[in-house]
Formats: C-alpha cells, sequence, structure tokens
C-alpha cells in the first residue's frame, strides 16, 4: 500500500516560505509526477515526502497512519537521487543489499532479492564493480535496484534522468515507466520536463512558487489547462498566446493556441506573417512566424515533415477555432 | 595558460628545492651526525662535517645509562591513546558541524580554533594542581587526557573539512535506506572519510609525540615519555652533545620513518583537504 496525503503541509525556509499550506493525495498505485519550473517547491516537497526535510506545518500521513514526526528511515519510502547517490565505497551488490542489511533481513532473501533486482535491471554482470567503475545509466539502474529490493510502500523520484545525455534518458523512462507497470507501487516523480512529466504520469501536478497550479491527468491538462501558466508549461513546443483585438473578438483578455492547431496556407487566412527559423525535425518542422501586425512576438506552428517553407516567405496562418483556450485578465480559464 | 618549461628552468627549480630540502633536513641530520662522534669531535672548532672518527659509543652509553624501551614505550601509549580518543570524540562532533550545522557553527569552530592560540603556560598550574590533588600526576591516563584536550580543535577541524567534501545526499540515501544515525556514521560516513581520517590520525600521533611542554611538565618517571628522555640529556653545561644527539636521534627515529612511510597522507592531511 502506498496512499500519501499531503493535509495543510507548509515549509517555509527561516522567513521565506517556500511553500504555502497544501493539499494532495496521491493514490495507492498512481505513477504521480511534480512539473514545474526551476525553484517552485517541487524538489522541497518530495523531500518533506520522504522526511528529508521538516515540515513547517499541516501533516503528512501514508497509508492512513500520521508521518509527519518520523524519520525518514521508518517511513518505508525509497528514494532515487539526481547525483544517485551510490555508496562509492561499496560494490553494486553491497550498494543494493545496504537497505536490506539496514532492516536484518535474513541472508538468503537478501541474495535472493538482489539477483532477480539485478537481472530485472541489467545488472547481474556488474555485481562486483564499484559504482566508479560504472557508466551514468548503470549508475542510475543501481540507484534503483537499490531502492526496489526493499519493497517500499513508494518511490520517490527526484529528477533521476536529469545527468543523463539525451538517448539514455529516452531508455530509462521507459525503463521506469515499466518498471511501474509490473510493480504497481506508487511512484512520485519530480522533473522540469514536461515530456517526462506527459509520457510517464498517470497524474500530473504542476507546481509554481510552492502553489499547486493544476492537477491532471497528462490529457487533461494538454486539453483543459486551468490558466495560463499551465497552458504555456504543457505541451512542446509552447501554446502561442495573442491578446488584444483577436482576444477580444472572442470575448477574452488573452486566447492561446497550440502550435499543431494552427493551419498555413501560402494564399489565404486568419494572419498574415513572414517565416523567421525554420526547425525541421524530420517527421515534423517547427515554423517560427513573424506576424504583420505585432500582436504577438513569434508564432510558432507545427507542419508535416514535407512541407517546404523558407526563410522570409509570407505564409498565412489560421486557428483550429475549436482548439483555442481563453483566458481572462488574471489568467484563468473561461470554460 | 600553461608555461613553457624549459629545460634550464627545470634544473634552477630542481635545485632550488632541493637547497630548501636540505636547509629544513639540515638540523636533523646533524643531530644524526653528532650522535656518532665522540664528544671531543662533537664540540670540534671548525665543526667536522663527516670525516670524523665514526662510534657507536653514544649509542651504548645512552642505553646503558636509561632504559630506551619504557620511554619508547609511554610515548606510543600516549601518542596512540590521545589520538584515539580525541577521533572517538572529534567524529560525532565534526559530522554534527559538517551536516546538521546551527547558526553558532561556524563561531564554534573559530572559538575553538583560538583556545589554541592560548599560551598552554597559562592554565599550567590549574591542571597541575587538579593532577596533584586527584593523584595523577604522571600517570599516562592523565597525559592521554590532557593532551586529546590540546589536539581535539585541529581533529574537529580536519575531519570537519573532509567531512565537507562529502555529499550530503549520500547520507541522506542511507536515512531513505533506513539506516540509523549510527549505522549512517558507522557503515556509510566513516568508510568514506577514511582518507581524511588516516591524515588526521597520522598528524595527530605526530603533534602528541612531539609535545614536549606538557610531558615533561606534568611527568617525572612513570608516565614520561622520549621527550623527557631526551630532556634528561641535556646539561646546563652543555658537555654532552654526542649523548644527546644519539638519545634525540633514538627518540625521533620511530616517527621519523613512520612519517617516511606516510608523506602522501601526510602532505594531504597538512593542506587541511585543500587538495583533492
Amino acid at each position: 500500500m502506498g496512499r500519501i496525503t499531503l493535509d495543510k503541509v507548509r515549509k517555509a525556509f527561516g522567513d521565506v516560505e517556500v511553500i504555502p499550506p497544501l493539499d494532495l493525495t496521491i493514490e495507492d498505485g498512481e505513477f504521480v509526477v511534480f512539473v514545474g519550473p526551476s525553484g517552485c517547491g517541487k524538489s522541497t516537497l518530495l523531500r518533506l515526502i520522504a522526511g528529508l526535510e521538516d515540515v513547517s506545518g499541516g501533516q503528512i500521513r501514508i497509508d492512513g497512519e500520521d508521518a509527519t514526526m518520523v524519520p525518514p528511515a521508518k517511513r518505508g519510502l525509497a528514494m532515487v537521487f539526481q547525483s544517485y547517490a551510490l555508496y562509492p565505497h561499496m560494490s553494486v551488490k553491497k550498494n543494493i543489499a545496504f537497505p536490506m542489511k539496514m532492516a536484518g533481513m535474513p541472508q538468503d532473501e537478501q541474495e535472493r532479492r538482489i539477483a532477480s533486482a539485478a537481472k530485472a535491471l541489467n545488472l547481474t554482470d556488474y555485481l562486483d564493480r564499484r559504482p566508479g567503475q560504472l557508466s551514468g545509466g548503470q549508475r542510475q539502474r543501481v540507484a534503483i535496484g537499490r531502492a526496489i529490493v526493499r519493497e517500499p510502500a513508494a518511490f520517490l523520484f527526484d529528477e533521476p534522468l536529469s545527468n543523463l545525455d539525451a538517448a539514455l534518458r529516452h531508455g530509462m523512462r521507459l525503463e521506469i515507466s515499466e518498471l511501474h507497470e509490473r510493480l504497481t507501487t506508487t511512484m512520485v516523480y519530480v522533473t522540469h520536463d514536461q515530456v517526462e512529466a506527459m509520457t510517464m504520469a498517470d497524474k500530473i501536478v504542476v507546481l509554481q512558487a510552492g502553489v499547486i497550479e493544476q492537477v491532471g491527468s497528462p490529457l487533461e491538462l494538454y486539453r483543459a489547462p486551468l490558466n495560463k501558466f499551465v497552458a504555456g508549461f504543457i505541451g512542446s513546443p509552447k501554446m502561442n498566446f495573442l491578446e488584444g483585438e483577436e482576444a477580444a473578438k472572442r470575448n477574452a483578455h488573452t486566447i492561446g493556441i497550440r502550435p499543431e492547431h494552427l493551419t498555413m496556407s501560402t494564399t489565404e487566412g486568419a494572419w498574415r506573417g513572414t517565416v523567421g527559423v525554420a526547425e525541421h525535425l524530420g517527421a515534423d518542422t517547427f515554423l517560427h512566424i513573424h506576424p504583420d501586425s505585432a500582436r504577438s512576438e513569434t508564432m510558432t506552428i507545427r507542419v508535416d515533415g514535407s512541407v517546404t517553407a523558407r526563410h522570409g516567405d509570407v505564409v498565412w496562418l489560421s486557428p483550429q477555432e475549436e482548439n483555442i483556450h481563453r483566458f481572462d485578465e488574471t489568467g484563468l480559464r473561461i470554460a | 595558460m600553461a608555461r613553457a618549461i624549459t629545460t634550464q628552468r627545470k634544473i634552477t627549480l630542481t635545485a632550488v628545492a632541493w637547497i630548501i630540502a636540505l636547509l629544513i633536513f639540515f638540523p636533523i641530520l646533524w643531530t644524526i651526525l653528532t650522535s656518532f662522534k665522540t664528544e671531543a669531535d662533537a664540540i670540534a672548532d671548525p665543526p667536522l662535517f663527516l670525516n670524523f672518527h665514526w662510534t657507536l659509543e653514544n649509542y651504548a652509553v645512552v642505553q646503558d645509562r636509561s632504559d630506551y624501551m619504557r620511554y619508547l614505550w609511554n610515548s606510543i601509549a600516549i601518542a596512540v591513546g590521545s589520538t584515539a580518543l580525541g577521533i572517538l570524540i572529534a567524529v560525532p562532533a565534526a559530522w554534527s558541524m559538517a551536516f546538521v550545522p546551527g547558526k553558532k557553527t561556524k563561531d564554534i569552530l573559530l572559538w575553538m580554533l583560538s583556545t589554541k592560540m592560548l599560551p598552554a603556560v597559562g592554565v599550567l598550574y590549574p591542571i597541575r594542581l587538579i593532577l596533584i590533588q586527584t593523584g595523577l600526576l604522571d600517570t599516562k591516563g592523565a597525559l592521554i587526557v590532557i593532551l586529546t584536550l590540546i589536539n581535539l580543535p585541529i581533529i574537529v577541524w580536519m575531519l570537519y573539512t573532509y567531512f565537507k567534501e562529502i555529499p550530503g545526499e549520500i547520507l541522506e540515501a542511507a536515512r531513505m535506506d533506513g539506516a540509523t544515525l549510527r549505522s549512517e556514521i558507522l557503515y556509510v560516513l566513516t568508510p568514506m572519510a577514511v582518507p581524511g581520517i588516516a591524515s588526521t590520525v597520522l598528524l595527530n600521533i605526530i603533534l602528541a609525540w612531539n609535545e614536549a611542554f606538557w610531558t615533561l611538565t606534568l611527568t617525572t618517571v612513570d608516565a614520561a615519555p622520549l621527550t623527557a628522555f631526551i630532556a634528561s640529556y641535556s646539561s646546563p653545561e652543555g658537555l654532552f652533545y654526542a649523548k644527546l644527539s644519539a638519545a634525540s636521534t633514538m627518540a625521533i627515529a620511530p616517527i621519523l620513518i613512520m612519517g617516511w612511510f606516510s608523506q602522501k597522507q601526510l602532505v594531504r592531511g597538512l593542506t587541511f583537504g585543500a587538495v583533492k
């Protein structure tokens, strides 16, 4: 079981309140991602759940029991750190065995779990090596191995992939998702990368300045962002925002339109502009368009990879009206 | 920019380094040479460098007149004992200062170091009186405690700087893995800090071994270490240079040999963790 409830949890460092009172429930077996820009409090929130930081107010319950004052060692949670935080003086095997040794588990049970974790994580050939002799991806797998052997109530991941290169990151993302499918244990995952959030999460928690902006499934957040911040944060490339006349026409202060919800024509459309930078990804091309009227700095549009548009070409853009998001003066979504 | 190092420059630098090293080592070399001279050669004017009559007579006399092994044993007991006790106290202290610093941690560190600036003679009488009244004067136990207290600030400082180099996340990982504070220090922090602890231990054994002020003032016979052994050969008339040198050579030999074999660790220790 791994149901985590935060009840008016608050955190201040001295006079600085980094997390104002906050409520959140993480259901058993859920894969929850905390996402937000640097300094939004997502890592602090995870560390509060872990017990590595003390709350300044409120209550944390794990499976219904008050864990607010319980030290990290006794919360039954496992954590994977950004820096892997492996024990450099121990072999891979001893690293993985450490939590079981601390729990006083019988030797043969330890051996059995090490063997099965090593097999699942492709570490069997590396058990006698030291962390210093492993690659980044292997170290990350050791850190995961160390977390899974004790069968925790929940896994906490603190930006675990940000030290890996792009290709490895994608692979590890799939491995962690697969691990979640197999173990069905609660996972709380912190990242600043919205792609990781979208691809892995059952539930995304978008944070800004310690405040939860929105909680929902990836597609809920994508389709119906509650405010401008979430709209701009979720989705890649970013949503285009327009103010003024175009927004007023639609009874809004600001309207947002995703790059994939614009259509382009060389002859006719709603807005005229010239092509700036063209980013060719192969299957898709992202064009950065400078509109003639300066209602927005540049607009990004996603077109098929076969479209040939060059710098300086004059094009027309048209929004898909049903996919326009409308926001009021305070940035809140207008239903 | 890397400077081009020419052969000429290299030779000059090497020569300068050798000259400095010889200058520093010369007093020790001279002591060792003198210990092999006759008393007459030892005070010859002009001094004799190598062209004297080599003899082992001084060592025989020194060995005959005093029990070297007893002094040696006292020195070892005091140096090792005070270092071990110091480490035992300093590891938890340095842990808390490095990983759970409070508002006053920096002040405490500086205050501890400032006690080293205090002239030792200022507290000599209170300490001597306490030891007399408790009947602990001239005991190894008392010296071990005094030397521990004298060197504790240095031990804590050194360990603190080493511990600061250990990433806090690894200790947090241990906590998440269910380690108690004791297991965390025993299984994770200490093994990772072994190089630092080793150089701290070495430096402290040397400091305690060489400590003369307290060992001379607080011992007479029973607990007297090698410093007292040397001192017993210095006479106001200064007549027995050769025997004094023989005694000194015997006193510094063990620590010199130990230092020779642990040079690498010591250099790291003396740079206080500044060099990785």
